[in-house]
């Protein structure tokens, strides 16, 4: 039942928001959307921490059988999206009081945040993969008008290359899919889940699978944000306000991203590797020179999600336990860290109301909590220890040098330095120094609601960065026994699931499990 | 005597995919937004007719669903859609814009269709054969081939999204051959999806019209990365 109140929450909170109070209460229409919103991503967190942790200890939920269930690397999907949706609509609340112009627009926000929340929340819950596939689509269209909001040139614009690029990406991952629906009928499979494609894989025909599974990797590699097919991202994720930013840089990408982790299983990793390679190192590459060119400081996190996308990307094309438990604990640090660099940026845009870094000098002194967030954000998301984000980089580093990828490495390892520079080359001029203007700008004190989330957004950046919970280590593993099958050649089609996974990495030594629990 | 029927609906089929196909060139060559929202049309319907005759020899109801559902949306729900909120663009005969001119867009179109069959050949053999597969897949590859196309070409809004439901189209054209027995729900799911996509981007090309006073996407491109002064 939990899962099922996960999926109607937000709709209770939208339907609330839709009711017009502005004629009887002022105060009270001003209070409820905002509240209902929050509510409801506080409920749905809470009930997503309980549900992960029973799916740690190794239980499975199901709500509707073959239709919603969870499983490790969902239930760590599930437990991303709670967390930031839940600080989003906080931060939310303050910054649409300021931003938003009317009581009616301010609702029509809420609305669509809500909805958005929705599909977000489906991705995972959804294990027939043809819904996988709608709810990701609902992403998109939920959001598309949060994209607009701002009703700016440059917005729907922006909201325009948007809706084009995720209808072409479905359309093409849809084909994917419906190869994938043949190819797992002609294997003999019966239920048509991911667990039920899983288990009829080795009876798949290869070339129908690696077809369908290229088909996706394109398609949703348009939602991901995948160079050459990530223009319409740095647009999208600077225009909309920033509390829908987050969401969408967060978690819309992760999602897709999910999606195609899901297909891993179906293939061997060597046929996936190459592909998974050349787009994760190409990505990354790009990103981390367009970092450098950036003008406006939402952009600059919009290229670092194309960045980071392509690091989870190379990661899973190591193709090892290891690989894999680095792509998703990196899907972990760059939801929570991302999310909260959109907030961080939010705060600065209501603190000096622009967005050109060239405009902004002193933002420390401007406004403290805008300052000190966005340094905080800029150093976590570039990859600085302690944070969550150092942590998934080092030991997805490590998984190619163990996997004996040195070139890939190498150029992975020289990315994301590039990249580090380029986040905290424009973040340093922003935050220090003297303020800009004659007079410079007043200080300026943030909305309570902002910085509570803020401070709420830092704690699991800055804890993943020393410590795992053993929960969360837990789900981890489980998240990776999900997606990584061993390979045994001679079986038919030349694969066949091992009857032994390995699950993650040890505690203390970072290499990969055995099933005993022992490092090798 | 009974094969003689289905030997009879089988050639319809092949019919029906033959001017699915057409349609997508129409999508291609057609200077007008009128021109190529009757094509579009005339697809779902040849999509719908396909799926009529896979359903009945397949005996699936899902198929048939597929057909119904398609002749309900497709001519009916979307063009109202689309006319309630941009009824000046769906009216108007004025010529679309594109990037490049219709002759060449032919030649690159009838390429693509092309390699969309040999690209089907082995997906075919793997699958072990022919069956409906043979007629719908090869031309639903290449009616996903020309909607991109259309769409990547297109410079206005309403043949451009156009081109993005015909990609919508030739999945589901190849879908009912290859997943005949694919859920009804997802079917009424993915249905929903269209229409609320047309619903939006109805709107999304009313707003831009209303702020920026003009329907050519193609032209909007003020966020650009310039280098740091």
């Amino acid at each position: 039942m939990s899962l099922i109140a996960i999926l109607v929450l937000p709709l209770a909170a939208m339907v609330l928001c839709l009711v017009p109070l502005e004629k009887i209460s002022s105060t009270l229409a001003g209070w409820i959307a905002p509240v209902a919103t929050l509510l409801a991503a506080a409920a749905v967190l809470a009930l997503a921490i309980g549900d992960s942790l029973h799916v740690a200890a190794g239980n499975s939920i199901i709500a509707i059988a073959n239709w919603i269930q969870l499983d490790g690397l969902s239930a760590l999907i599930l437990l991303l999206v709670g967390l930031v949706g839940t600080t989003a609509a906080l931060f939310s609340w303050g910054y649409m009081a300021r931003r938003a112009h009317g009581e009616k627009r301010r609702r029509l926000y809420y609305v669509h945040f809500n909805l958005f929340f929705f599909a977000l929340l489906a991705v995972p819950l959804a294990v027939e993969p043809n819904l996988v596939w709608v709810a990701i689509e609902f992403t998109a269209l939920f959001s598309v008008l949060l994209v607009a909001y701002e009703n700016t040139h440059e917005a729907l614009e922006a909201a325009w290359k948007y809706i084009a690029m995720m209808f072409m990406g479905a359309a093409i991952a849809l084909f994917g899919f419906l190869i994938l629906f043949w190819a797992f009928k002609l294997g003999g499979g019966v239920t048509y889940t991911w667990a039920g494609l899983r288990a009829a894989a080795p009876h798949m025909p290869p070339v129908l699978t690696k077809t369908a599974f290229l088909m996706i990797l394109v398609g949703f590699g348009m939602k991901v944000g995948f160079v050459p097919m990530h223009t319409w991202l740095p647009d999208a994720h600077s225009q909309a306000p920033s509390p829908a930013c987050a969401l969408l840089s967060g978690l819309k990408t992760t999602v897709a991203l999910y999606a195609i982790l899901r297909l891993l299983p179906l293939l061997p990793p060597n046929h996936t590797a190459t592909w998974l390679l050349t787009i994760g190192l190409i990505s990354v590459g790009a990103a981390s020179f367009l970092l450098l060119q950036v003008r406006d400081y939402k952009r600059l996190f919009a290229y670092s999600t194309v960045e980071h996308m392509g690091i989870i990307c190379t990661a899973a094309g190591f193709g090892t336990a290891s690989g894999y438990y680095g792509a998703i604990m990196q899907m972990l640090a760059h939801s929570v860290t991302k999310s909260f660099c959109f907030l961080a940026a939010g705060a600065a845009v209501l603190a000096v109301n622009t967005r050109q870094i060239a405009s902004v000098r002193g933002l420390i002194r401007i406004s403290p909590a805008a300052g000190a967030a966005l340094l905080f954000g800029g150093l976590a998301i570039a990859g600085a220890p302690p944070f969550a984000v150092f942590l998934s980089e080092f030991s997805i580093l490590k998984a190619g040098l163990m996997q004996g990828r040195y070139l890939a490495t190498a150029l992975l390892a020289l990315f994301i330095g590039i990249a580090f520079f380029g986040i905290l080359g424009g973040l340093n001029r922003m935050v220090f120094g003297r303020p800009m203007g004659d007079p410079p700008p007043p200080r300026t004190r943030l909305p309570f609601t902002c910085v509570l989330a803020l401070l709420l957004g830092a704690v699991p950046i800055l804890v993943l960065g020393v410590y795992q919970p053993r929960p969360l280590h837990e789900l981890l593993n489980k998240a990776v026994a999900t997606i990584h099958f061993q390979i045994e050649p001679g079986s038919r089609n030349g694969r066949r699931p091992a009857k032994r996974t390995t699950v993650g990495l040890t505690r203390r030594t970072g290499r990969p499990r055995t099933p005993t629990g022992k490092a090798p | 005597m009974e094969s003689l029927p289905i030997k009879l609906l089988e050639n319809l089929n092949a019919l029906a995919g033959g001017l699915f196909l057409l349609c997508a060139f129409g999508m291609v060559a057609t200077r007008q937004v009128r021109g190529c929202l009757h094509f579009f049309i005339a697809q779902a319907l040849f999509l719908a007719m396909s799926a009529f005759i896979l359903g009945a020899l397949l005996h699936s109801w899902d198929v048939l669903a597929v057909g119904v559902i398609n002749v309900i949306t497709k001519p009916f729900l979307i063009p109202w859609v689309l006319q309630r909120n941009v009824r000046g663009e769906m009216y108007s005969r004025r010529e679309i814009d594109q990037l490049l001119n219709i002759p060449t867009s032919l030649l690159i179109a009838l390429a693509l269709a092309i390699a969309a069959c040999f690209l089907a050949l082995p997906l075919l053999r793997a699958a072990g054969g022919g069956g409906f597969a043979a007629v719908n897949l090869p031309i639903g590859l290449a009616g996903l081939l020309l909607g991109a196309y259309t769409a990547c070409v297109r410079r206005q809004a309403v043949p451009l999204l156009l081109g993005l439901l015909a990609m919508e189209n030739s999945a589901f054209f190849a879908g009912i051959a290859i997943a005949p027995a694919l859920p009804f729900l997802a079917e009424v799911a993915v249905t929903f999806d269209v229409l609320m996509l047309s619903f939006i981007v109805g709107l999304l090309t009313r707003t831009i019209h209303e702020h920026i006073g003009t329907t050519e996407v193609g032209a909007l491109t003020t966020l650009q990365e310039q280098p740091q002064p």
